[in-house]
């Protein structure tokens, strides 16, 4: 289980998250959507800590991640897979070198052990005959799908997605919010996920963060949040200019 | 007044934890290198970039200033009728200076800055930081090896401008100029002693150590976009430039 309390983070002058409480229920997906620059994926980048908070306390497992040394901290990583926007595959390698890689770096596991669990995850995110190519010769949702089979590799308890969407056309997009769903049916991890595609992102989410001015608006089940009086996710949901979000 | 104060404090704050921040990257980099497990496969492929693939470069330009430095040599030993010395004088002049900073130099253009390009391009792609979310400690994976590999590969680097070199001269010198073969070989022979090469060797594994240091280091905290790459890059191979002969002046004063 994930906690964060009183989250406080800036960058020089910037106050970003200006004492975040949100608390990710276990074994559901949860999603952060809030407009573009308006913290979501530094307020991701604290769940394992990627990034260190001003103020506050991140809980991971009644564990405070904030404060923990690097070799405390890689034993609570080890529970996280991530699939970042860009999928960050380590360029130099084939896909399928990317897959094994947490697998032939942090397990004793013997290669062929590697081979057959590589070759499913990627059967699983339907990159099946991909493993030899090049991160360079992949399109931007194969980039994403490789990423999402090395963030599950190690089956994590818990998955961070940030924006795992953008920059996809919506088929594509869809068919990766289909593939994060049927993953999570499959491993059945913690997932909280970065995104501003709505209403595409509410059918596969159990819950629905919104983040505005530094803190949390509104938590809800999508269909709640759908249905919330609250202004700030109105004007997010009917995307208005006019009203208490304001545009540059 | 106030804010102009708060300016120079934050600038003057900012360089001081520049500064600390360089020397515990040096730091962690170096204790990680010798604490297991190590990456042997890393390793050698990094003596590969670094060693193999600066080879050539290495070799050209150790050739060249060898040649040039016959003719200067000549040209100069003429003035007091010391042809003979000009093995002498070469060989001296390539092992305890010129072969350790100018191969030093090659490796930091050919080598350094692509360091520099590669790291600094993992951290705007966030590759940098999908290592840290696998437990992956990236300056054990990223730097170390490479620390490790430049200190194996620069010394042989060195020894190779310097036999190189001194093939040069004495093409120029003997082949070209008619100084006689056998004083240029006796001459070096009576005038090199072991603390010559030895400085030499000493030099070429701190410059190893200083290339791979500062190139590693503006690579891996290089702001994540494309001018971020080019400066990090650029400030490297300058800063290397510029800290190899501070520290040749230092290195020179203590071994003379």
């Amino acid at each position: 289980m994930i906690r964060v309390t009183n989250l406080h983070k800036s960058f020089r002058s910037q106050h970003v998250l200006k004492g975040v409480n949100l608390e990710f229920a276990t074994g559901k997906i949860t999603t952060i959507v809030g407009t573009s620059g308006c913290g979501k994926t530094v307020l991701l980048r604290h769940l394992n800590a990627l990034l260190r908070p001003d103020e506050g306390e991140v809980f991971v497992d009644g564990v405070d991640i904030a404060k923990l040394p690097q070799k405390e901290l890689y034993q609570i990583r080890a529970k996280f897979g991530v699939l970042f926007q860009g999928a960050a595959l380590l360029d130099s390698m084939t896909v399928f070198d990317n897959v094994a890689f947490p697998l032939r770096e942090k397990t004793k596991s013997k290669e062929p052990e590697i081979k057959k669990k590589v070759e499913e995850r990627l059967e699983q995110v339907g990159l099946g005959e991909m493993g030899r190519k090049l991160p360079a010769e992949l399109s931007g949702g194969m980039k994403k799908r490789a990423g999402l089979a090395r963030a599950l590799i190690m089956d994590p308890e818990i998955v961070l997605f940030d924006e795992p969407t953008t920059g996809l056309d919506p088929v594509l997009a869809t068919s990766i919010h289909q593939l994060i769903a049927r993953t999570h049916t499959t491993f059945g991890f913690t997932g909280v996920l970065v995104s501003h595609t709505i209403p595409q992102v509410f059918g596969i989410s159990d819950y629905i963060a919104m983040l505005a001015d530094g803190v949390i608006k509104e938590l809800s089940p999508p269909e709640v949040f759908c249905a919330s009086k609250n202004p700030v996710v109105q004007q997010f949901i009917q995307g208005k200019t006019e009203g208490p979000i304001q545009v540059l | 007044m106030l804010l102009f104060l708060g300016q120079v404090g934050r600038f003057a704050t900012d360089q001081i934890a520049g500064m600390g921040r360089i020397f515990s990257f040096l730091m962690s980099a170096l204790f990680l290198a010798f604490r297991p497990p190590a990456k042997i496969y890393l390793i050698i492929y990094h003596i590969k970039t670094i060693g193999v693939e600066s080879l050539s470069v290495v070799a050209l330009s150790g050739f060249f200033t060898g040649m040039v430095m016959g003719f200067q040599g000549y040209y100069s030993l003429r003035q007091f009728n010391a042809e003979s010395w000009l093995g002498s004088a070469t060989a001296l002049g390539l092992l305890r200076e010129l072969g350790p900073v100018l191969s030093a130099f090659m490796v930091t253009g050919r080598t350094g800055s692509a360091m520099a390009a590669e790291l600094g391009t993992m951290r705007a792609t966030e590759q940098i930081d999908a290592l840290d979310s696998m437990a992956i400690n990236p300056i054990k994976y990223l730097v170390s090896p490479r620390i490790i590999a430049s200190l194996l590969a620069m010394p042989l680097l060195t020894a190779i401008f310097d036999v190189i070199g001194i093939f040069g001269a004495y093409l120029v010198g003997v082949s070209l100029l008619g100084v006689s073969s056998g004083s240029f070989f006796a001459g070096m022979e009576g005038s090199i002693v072991f603390h010559d090469v030895y400085s030499g060797f000493v030099k070429s594994i701190s410059f190893g150590l200083i290339i791979t240091w500062i190139c590693c280091y503006k690579g891996f905290y290089a702001p994540p976009m494309a001018t971020g790459v080019s400066q990090a890059t650029t400030e490297s191979v300058v800063l290397s430039f510029v800290m190899i002969l501070v520290w040749d002046y230092f290195l020179t004063s203590v071994m003379l």
